[in-house]
């Protein structure tokens, strides 16, 4: 019990000066470093909602991008204000039901989500009978279709030329509470039975069947709320860049994706989290490679695209050294300060229960 | 006593393979009952049958006078019926109370979405509670209690099928089919296993279906025997039966054998 308190105290602790470290940043960090801080917790958000997809439930999904543009699309065509959308309908206009539709930008958060969990939804009906690489090749021609439909629904989506003028409502509090509601409920989940049953669902489906578990039903269910998710978060980063079109949504953000969810670890939520500060920051820190160079009297010029080639390498360095990822399955608790004499040996092997 | 299962002239054919001919028994509650058989007989795909797995082409199956021929393998279980592997099938990577714990998921009444904000759902919180003390007394009743913490691949092979059989009674089934829980034992470990079968049944008020090749543990524990050899149901009878039955003698050991040898 002591032990309760103890960690609830630290959490609390750690809360406040989070929440201190948020109040300050905003007037006294440039808005480069602004950026991606709040890159960082939609990148959790997102890593997290594919975690519970591939790492948790163990399907491989390549549709997040897909699902990231739903929100996105959602979420600005809600808040962008009717005078706006009639400047920027140049091609064709704009459907007349869709532009006098404005909500607050909460319910076109919460509503990005749900838009998202309904396509999720409604392919996995019929794509969640595969399994394996099937399902892969599956949801990456899903998340190209939507990308696609995007750039030619003119009347919705102004097409190729995207949206302009979001207003930026994604800031540091915002990001970081969303990140925040997101994690608190998915390490309950996680914590709870229905948190095994997933588990279960991914260890061994016809064992899982065998103990009355409905697998298919499981697999629809943690899609559809990862779904959420990845609407959530493009919804987020819409309103953090203020500007969105179809290009912003191709394979290569799954990638990055993929990327915070492997090297975080798959199958852990702090793996997430931490992958996705690692893989942000270092996305970011990685452009001065793409700058000239000088060493001394050797000059290097600029080569663009070298960062993602380091970056590939940095991968593969990950899968060939440590292929479970920096956290493995395991997830963060205080305890790890604090071993006690019994639980020494057995949490260095299996890690504790959470936060 | 009154009958918990039937099979009713059951077929199940895979192409041109006929897995299952026309097997037809009943087991009455209670009783531990063995289903034995030379390699390829059709034991396992007549427990798939049962469990749910297969569905039979011919034939029905009929649990405590309900029909399940056709149900998933999720419904059979909510029914009352669980199983084991015979290679061991756990949850690996979730330690060996989480197995147990899923093994609870069929009887949970709370909704998932309940778990996505547990403080606002005292009930939610209760079964939960509940279900973990629950799983926690069932792992010490198997002796698997010190291992509550411990990942479930990490359980020697012994401990592993205990753990196999505590999730199965975690489903709160009153009928159990085990898989060959004998496979990979030592004569010591199988005699333990004959007591432990017993005191489930007795513990657990269960009716017990094993395959098993391992004949002492057989002879020893059944009280009543089914023989298939392709398929086909070619023998029944108390274990004294049983050995002495020259078609389930040749069935084993080929033609000549039948003749004169006083055991299987």
């Amino acid at each position: 019990m002591s032990r309760k308190i103890r960690n609830g105290t630290l959490t609390l602790l750690a809360l406040a000066l989070f929440a201190c470290f948020l109040n300050w940043a905003p007037s006294n960090l440039n808005g480069y470093v602004l950026r991606i801080l709040n890159l960082i917790a939609i990148n959790a958000i997102l890593g997290l909602s594919l975690n519970l997809i591939y790492g948790m439930t163990g399907m491989f999904s390549l549709g997040h991008a897909g699902f990231m543009a739903i929100g996105a699309y959602v979420s600005a065509l809600l808040i962008l204000s009717p005078a706006q959308k009639e400047a920027m309908w140049i091609l064709e206009p704009i459907a007349p039901w869709l532009l006098n539709l404005q909500t607050p930008f909460l319910v076109s958060l919460i509503l990005a989500g749900l838009v998202a969990a309904l396509f999720g939804w409604l392919i996995a009906l019929p794509i969640l009978k595969l399994g394996g690489d099937y399902l892969g090749i599956a949801t990456l021609g899903f998340s190209e279709i939507i990308r696609i439909l995007i750039t030619n629904l003119t009347p919705l989506t102004n097409g190729s030329l995207g949206l302009k003028g979001i207003p930026a409502h994604t800031t540091l509090w915002m990001s970081y509470g969303c990140l925040g509601i997101f994690l608190v409920c998915m390490v309950s989940m996680m914590n709870s039975n229905f948190g095994n049953v997933l588990k279960a669902v991914r260890d061994d489906e016809t064992a899982a069947r065998t103990m009355g578990v409905n697998t298919f039903r499981i697999r629809v269910l943690a899609f559809t709320l990862g779904c959420f998710g990845g609407g959530l978060g493009g919804a987020l980063m819409g309103n953090l860049i203020t500007t969105i079109d179809p290009r912003m949504f191709m394979i290569t953000q799954t990638y990055n994706l993929l990327m915070i969810v492997v090297v975080g670890g798959l199958g852990s939520i702090t793996g997430s989290v931490i992958g996705a500060v690692l893989v942000t920051t270092m996305l970011e820190w990685l452009r001065f490679v793409e700058n000239p160079i000088q060493l001394g009297s050797l000059s290097i010029p600029g080569i663009p695209g070298m960062r993602m080639v380091l970056f590939s390498v940095l991968l593969i360095a990950v899968i060939i050294f440590r292929r479970e990822g920096i956290m493995g399955m395991r997830e963060f608790t205080w305890d790890w300060f604090f071993p006690s004499r019994k639980k020494l040996e057995k949490n260095s092997e299996r890690g504790g229960e959470g936060l | 006593m009154s009958r918990i299962l039937e099979l009713k002239d059951i077929v199940l054919r895979f192409g041109g393979l006929t897995a299952v001919d026309h097997l037809s028994f009943s087991i009455d509650k209670g009783q531990i009952i063995g289903l034995i058989g030379p390699n390829g007989a059709g034991k396992t795909s007549a427990f798939n049958v049962i469990s749910g797995f297969y569905r039979p082409t011919e034939g029905h199956v009929e649990f405590e006078g309900a029909n399940l021929t056709g149900l998933p393998p999720h419904e059979v279980c909510k029914a009352g019926i669980s199983r084991t592997f015979q290679n061991i099938r756990l949850f690996q990577n979730e330690t060996v109370l989480q197995n147990v714990m899923v093994g609870s998921w069929v009887r949970q009444k709370s909704r998932w979405w309940m778990s996505l904000m547990p403080p606002l759902f005292p009930s939610f919180m209760r079964e939960e509670r509940a279900i973990r003390a629950r799983s926690l007394e069932l792992l010490a009743r198997l002796e698997l209690d010190e291992h509550a913490d411990d990942l479930a691949s990490s359980l020697p092979y012994g401990a592993q099928r205990r753990l196999e059989i505590a999730r199965a009674l975690a489903t709160e089934p009153r009928f159990l089919l085990l898989d060959e829980p004998a496979a990979g034992m030592n004569p010591n470990e199988s005699k333990e296993l004959m007591l432990f079968i017993r005191r489930l049944r007795d513990e657990f008020d269960l009716t017990i279906l094993l395959i098993e090749h391992d004949m002492k543990v057989v002879m020893n524990v059944c009280e009543y025997i089914h023989v298939l050899d392709h398929g086909v149901l070619i023998a029944s009878g108390t274990p004294d039966e049983i050995r002495n039955n020259p078609s389930v003698i040749e069935a084993y050991l080929g033609k000549a054998a039948g003749k004169g040898a006083d055991h299987a």
